[in-house]
């Protein structure tokens, strides 16, 4: 009991302290709500000396109300810095370990060789040209139906419930399960060409990345002021001459961004593929152009994905090097051209004239 | 599109056929416009025709209530998917318990907390670990988490529920993040201003105002990500143990409903019950991340219509 009082003779000095002012006049308690009810009362005992001294030594030293918020304010700030980095940290060292565990192997003849040996040697040249053509042509196939809809969705689409029916097919478009992607591949595009093929595989991860071309495009494009579009129509343009001469010249560069953001999701992709077209071994030429374009459309092939995948799990006797560096070829690949999308992005925001 | 092309004439007809096609080219943007909606039909469709086949012969009790899954069984097979349900469910429980509080956190230090280099910074390298495929997080989980938790935990395998939730927390985080940090973003620049003149610290702001305000926004982003969490496959397949069993702890490998597609579509024959049973499986998932995003669409609506 006789802590818990001084404490609060304590409290009440330091509060009058705080505000001399509102002692002198009288009404220290009054708009201090965190201070208690029982140290208004011991006030009265305490009050002079404490004004005398701690008024003199520092009126400006933080009230307890105010000391409490600061407390807080760094607590918060130290626990959410903290999530932060913890989000962050793991990525960088997972990254640092892949590419230190990698390191013998990583070279330009890691990229150029193909695979060997049942896998247990050589690089991952096969791979990385089937992961070059599937991408290509998902690409192909995505980004005219893509920029399209995202035109759409920015452009015509009024505010209605037909608008949100649209945004919502994308949202569940791009939620749908990649593996779910991978049946209706099955189900459809397989089940059309007659097998699994670089087309099929193809066609199934165009429309997957679909839903993310469509959102960055409409994203580029609503960052098209407004005036722009006035301006235009008041020359007597109509919508699409507006939108193919002012609107989609100017956000050309955000569109290229979401397309390339594209490109590393649908490279980096294994579960559409896996039943839709990729193989877990294909003979490539080692040599020669045929080495650059060795499958018909109506193929199987290798992509690094999978290839990692099948490294990783179903094959034996893979020293950990060559597992890592297939790792790294593909984290380097997808990082690669993410970060060139990235600073295309940046350099554009850096010159924009509007 | 010859030479005569350059001559002014021929370029003004050009002009002229261009703009005749305007509304075939605008009927075609209408067309690619709706595409999203006729994929996301057609995706359910295809594998509802497909697994149809199986609905008159799958006992349905069995399909939801059973723990036994013995797909290849010559005798009599089993088709129970509550074990996969519930491992389904416990990774994704488990990664959102990592993600959610960590990507908050994260959002509000990015969104409120820190200096615009630091921000700049922090928001290039989530946007770079949300570009990592899935199959490096499940190699990484698979050899390089794998052998951690066996030396730190004793565990027999290192492959496991634990396994899988710390790598899909730290995948899903990311999408996360960047949600939230739109959500606070949307909240306009007048509350903050509001609250800072009444003498509000940084924390009060986010605490007292900002999480009122944008709070179907970040539940939102949690959401999302547990549609991604419920969806992803490769990352599972790889880290999850396989085992088809009702966890009890946090070390026992469990297996969820992609993964059991992912492994198993390849063996099983085509216009076969097991490949059939695979294919309602992919209905199930589609149907769950169908109803989970549709939620998460209603929650932002639900903040539009009180703004505005």
């Amino acid at each position: 009991m006789n802590a818990v009082s001084d404490r609060a003779n304590k409290q009440a000095g330091l509060l009058l302290g705080q505000r001399p002012a509102a002692a002198f006049a009288g009404q220290s308690e009054s708009h201090s709500p965190a201070s208690p009810a029982t140290a208004g009362e011991r006030v009265s005992d305490d009050a002079g000396e404490a004004k005398s001294t701690a008024a003199v030594e520092n009126p400006f030293s933080p009230s307890p109300l105010e000391r409490r918020k600061n407390r807080r304010e760094r607590i918060a700030q130290w626990l959410l810095g903290y999530s932060a980095f913890m989000l962050v940290a793991p990525v960088l060292a997972i990254l640092t370990y892949l590419v230190i565990k990698a390191w013998p192997v990583l070279g330009i003849s890691f990229l150029l060789e193909n695979p060997q040996k049942f896998m247990t040697a050589g690089g991952v040249w096969a791979p990385l040209v089937g992961t070059f053509f599937l991408v290509a042509i998902s690409l192909l196939l995505a980004a005219p139906i893509g920029i399209l809809g995202g035109v759409y969705l920015n452009e015509y689409a009024g505010n209605n419930w037909a608008t949100r029916a649209v945004a919502l097919g994308v949202t569940n478009l791009a939620g749908v399960p990649s593996i779910v992607h991978g049946l209706f591949g099955v189900a459809a595009f397989v089940a059309l060409t007659g097998r699994p093929s670089v087309l099929a595989a193809s066609c199934t991860l165009a429309v997957m990345s679909l839903p993310v071309i469509i959102t960055s495009t409409r994203e580029a494009l609503s960052s098209v002021p407004m005036a722009f579009r006035e301006a235009c129509w008041n020359m007597g343009a109509t919508r699409w001459q507006t939108i193919r001469t002012i609107v989609l010249p100017n956000s050309v560069g955000g569109i290229l961004t979401g397309v390339i953001f594209e490109v590393t999701r649908a490279a980096g992709e294994t579960a559409p593929i896996l039943y839709t077209g990729a193989l877990l071994f294909k003979r490539v030429p080692d040599h020669g152009w045929q080495s650059f374009f060795p499958y018909s459309l109506n193929d199987g092939c290798m992509a690094l994905s999978m290839h990692l995948y099948t490294l990783a799990t179903q094959v034996v006797g893979v020293s950990d090097q060559i597992q890592y560096g297939a790792a790294v070829v593909l984290i380097g690949l997808t990082l690669a051209v993410n970060s060139v999308s990235i600073g295309l992005r940046m350099y554009l925001r850096s010159r924009k004239k509007w | 599109m010859n030479t005569a092309s350059k001559t002014p004439a021929r370029r003004f007809s050009l002009q002229a056929v261009v703009d005749a096609a305007e509304p075939v080219i605008e009927w075609l943007i209408r067309l690619c416009g709706w595409s999203s909606i006729l994929f996301v039909f057609s995706i359910f469709v295809f594998i509802l025709i497909i697994a149809s086949n199986a609905f008159g012969k799958l006992d349905w009790r069995e399909f939801f209530f059973s723990t036994e899954w013995q797909p290849d069984s010559v005798v009599q097979p089993h088709y129970g998917t509550l074990a996969l349900f519930v491992g389904t469910l416990s990774v994704t429980v488990l990664a959102m318990a990592i993600a959610a509080p960590l990507g908050l956190g994260a959002a509000v230090f990015i969104s409120e907390f820190c200096g615009s280099k630091v921000k700049e910074t922090l928001k290039v390298l989530v946007e770079l670990s949300a570009a990592i495929p899935s199959v490096v997080w499940g190699f990484v989980g698979y050899m390089v988490i794998a052998p951690l938790i066996i030396r730190y935990t004793g565990a027999s395998t290192g492959i496991n529920l634990l396994n899988a939730g710390i790598i899909l927390g730290l995948m899903s985080a990311p999408i996360i993040v960047s949600m939230s940090e739109d959500a606070l973003k949307a909240v306009p620049d007048s509350y903050r201003e509001a609250a800072v003149s009444l003498g509000a610290s940084r924390w009060e702001i986010v605490h007292r105002v900002l999480f009122p305000a944008a709070k179907n926004g970040l539940l939102a982003a949690v959401l999302l990500g547990v549609g991604r969490a419920i969806g992803e496959t490769m990352a599972v397949l790889m880290c999850s143990g396989h085992a088809v069993n009702i966890p009890h702890s946090l070390l026992d490998p469990v297996r969820t409903l992609t993964a059991t597609i992912a492994s198993e579509l390849g063996e099983s024959p085509a216009g076969e019950m097991h490949y059939w049973v695979l294919f309602t499986i992919g209905l199930e998932l589609f149907a769950l991340t169908f109803l989970v995003n549709v939620i998460a669409d209603v929650v932002v609506k639900g903040v539009r219509s009180e703004r505005s």
